[in-house]
């Protein structure tokens, strides 16, 4: 056996793309089974399952989906229709999972957007997903059509909640991964995060209660509820649980996407799965392991790690998208932060000045630490601008953009100041020559 | 942030073609009657599908369409990068994935070929056909490097491969999108070692489920709530 997850235990059986997506090969695979027994429990026994299964948001931040579905306004108020909005807005560098599940496995999102909104009570649900996935969309609104033509979702369909679910696209802005500025670009305006309080369970889309939900948290949910909360709490360890779909990209033999239980040890998931490091163990030298915007961590504590959320922030490091992204020894480790430094300054929506400016800066000032150019003391003046951006902006792009450097510097400050003094080593005249502010 | 400006060069006008307007009626019926602004991304698109890019007349074009102010219009068409303000390739139009997890696996050497074979970056060639940029994170990690070429996904790319490409375009032809490594999707090449249980697919999963897991004992209908 490979890896820790047994074949029956999978939920995406349709990974790879190698069955029908469509709606007859879905319901061979279990989808829309006992759909309406779920919906006839009730909303309280939906959202108390999912809370029971330690289900955490699966787009990043890992907050606990249950919880997220209960802060939803018990009684429907005349004039405010409460929305579910599904986040397929994938932009974070290293992730493509959702892109998995939408046009292989959309059923699975569909069944789980009808019964999330019955749990919040919502009659219509929008999914934004990212401009870019053309084809993406194209299968899962050929799946949505399946879906209404056989009355499973839309009015009087079988289940007895009038459903709608429409699908948004955007115009190719990280930032709109963002809950309030994804409703923000729903609503038809620039992808703005908005101030918190109030949140969107208060006043969301068009101002109405909704929830913002991650495609894997959505797509999850179905197969959680007919297997059961304790079957999905049965993986990984207390706080971490159930199944995940990681991501592996970089330098390892075998670049996939691959669903495997929570906190697996990370040696075990490339081993297993990738075919190991490029080059071998020894070779390794990085690894970003959840989407650009966490620190990256070193090779010995890499491969000691445990894939989950606790283990991975005792490292101050984090699991956010679970998109592992791998280094070897070959890797300029500046260059490749200096490149997400420039995605972070091109992603920068602009309203906050911490952001807008600091991003901006970090990245130049990044650039010249690839080249050497850079002086010494601007280690610590980067250090301290990124700390200023840090939690000082409307939303947490600016943290994003703050982390990735820091993790350089935490584990390879040592390979910055050596390129420093090697680009200096044959320039007598750049010692000691007026210092250029950086712009 | 990115700087965005509108082209020097303006065409006199801009209307919908029938069938465009047939699918931004589509759009309209997915929000809200009041909510028409709604669907000024997937106008701006439509524009873009027909035109090959969005042009002055399109915003205001667009803002007559949904009632909306002109500036609003055209604070989206700049905001959003997916947005074309100039002329681009009309034969193929590349853009290049050149974040992080694309770069460690290759994507500047694409670069190199792009250089080559179509010119500098963000300029059309000369017989109007080619063009080029360098996007962020197209969320195709697995599958690195890659690029899109007009709307869809070419992965797995090595220098010679995006060449032919280019050359198969340039010869008229439609090259399948898709991974160029003899992948279906992100699965690990010639080693999936999962999802091989045949009884996942031969239909046992979808019996009758006689009693859900954890079941309340007297299933209660849920109240069902007026539409609003």
């Amino acid at each position: 056996m490979v890896g820790i997850l047994e074949d029956k235990d999978r939920i995406f059986l349709n990974l790879y793309g190698l069955q029908d997506w469509g709606l007859e090969g879905a319901r061979k695979r279990g989808c829309w089974n006992a759909t309406k027994a779920m919906l006839d429990a009730g909303p309280d026994w939906i959202i108390t399952n999912v809370k029971n299964s330690g289900l955490r948001g699966r787009g990043g931040a890992g907050f606990g989906t249950g919880l997220k579905w209960s802060f939803m306004p018990k009684e429907v108020k005349e004039g405010r229709p409460h929305y579910l909005v599904v986040n397929a807005d994938e932009s974070e560098p290293g992730t493509c999972k959702d892109r998995e599940i939408m046009r292989h496995d959309p059923h699975l999102l569909i069944e789980g957007c009808l019964i999330a909104s019955f749990a919040m009570q919502a009659h219509a649900c929008y999914i934004y997903i990212r401009g870019e996935y053309v084809r993406e969309r194209e299968v899962l609104e050929a799946a949505i059509k399946q879906a209404y033509e056989a009355k499973l979702i839309g009015r009087n369909n079988v289940h007895g909640w009038d459903f709608d679910l429409f699908v948004h696209h955007g115009g190719g802005a990280y930032i709109c991964g963002e809950e309030t500025a994804l409703l923000e670009s729903l609503e038809g305006k620039k992808g703005q995060p908005r101030l918190k309080p109030p949140f969107p369970a208060g006043a969301g889309l068009y101002g109405c209660p909704t929830t913002v939900n991650n495609v894997e948290s959505i797509a999850v949910v179905g197969t959680i509820l007919r297997r059961g909360a304790e079957w999905f709490a049965g993986f990984g360890r207390p706080n971490n649980t159930g199944t995940k779909l990681f991501c592996v990209s970089g330098h390892v033999n075998k670049p996939c996407n691959v669903e495997e239980a929570m906190s697996i040890p990370f040696r075990q998931l490339i081993d297993d799965h990738c075919g190991g490091i490029r080059g071998g163990w020894g070779n390794l030298k990085a690894v970003i392991p959840g989407g650009s915007s966490v620190r990256m961590i070193p090779a010995h504590e890499a491969e000691e790690v445990l894939m989950d959320f606790d283990a991975l922030s005792a490292l101050k490091s984090g699991l956010g998208t679970a998109a592992v992204i791998v280094m070897d020894k070959d890797t300029d480790l500046i260059k490749a932060i200096a490149r997400l430094a420039y995605f972070y300054k091109h992603e920068s929506c602009g309203q906050c000045t911490p952001c807008r400016e600091g991003t901006g800066w970090m990245w130049r000032v990044m650039e010249r630490m690839v080249t050497g150019e850079a002086d010494p003391k601007e280690i610590d003046t980067l250090l301290d601008v990124a700390s200023q951006v840090e939690g000082h902006t409307i939303c947490a792009l600016g943290d994003a953009a703050a982390w990735p450097i820091q993790g350089l510097f935490r584990h390879f400050r040592h390979e910055v100041e050596d390129r420093i003094s090697l680009y200096r080593a044959n320039r007598p005249h750049v010692q000691g020559a007026k210092l250029v502010a950086a712009e | 942030m990115s700087v965005r400006r509108l082209a020097k060069d303006q065409p006199a006008s801009f209307a919908f073609t029938a069938e465009s307007q047939k699918a931004a009626q589509w759009w309209l019926a997915k929000y809200p009657e009041a909510r028409r602004q709604s669907a000024v991304i997937p106008l701006l698109w439509l524009v873009q599908k027909q035109e090959g890019w969005v042009s002055e007349p399109s915003i205001r074009f667009v803002a007559e369409y949904l009632s909306m102010p002109v500036i609003r219009v055209l604070e989206v068409a700049t905001f959003y990068v997916m947005f074309q303000l100039e002329p681009v390739g009309k034969v193929a139009f590349v853009q290049l994935c050149g974040t992080t997890p694309c770069m460690l696996r290759g994507a500047n050497d694409l670069k190199t070929v792009l250089e080559a074979k179509v010119g500098p970056r963000n300029t059309v060639s000369a017989d109007g056909r080619f063009s080029w940029e360098e996007v962020e994170c197209l969320g195709a990690c697995c599958n690195a490097p890659m690029a899109a070429i007009n709307d869809y996904y070419y992965e797995d790319l090595t220098p010679e491969i995006l060449g032919q490409i280019l050359d198969d375009f340039a010869a008229g032809k439609s090259p399948q999108p898709g991974s160029y490594e003899g992948r279906k999707s992100s699965e690990p090449k010639d080693a999936i070692q999962t999802l091989l249980d045949p009884r996942l697919y031969d239909g046992s999963l979808a019996k009758p489920i006689k009693a859900l897991p954890n079941a309340p004992e007297k299933p209660k209908k849920a109240k069902k709530e007026p539409v609003a």
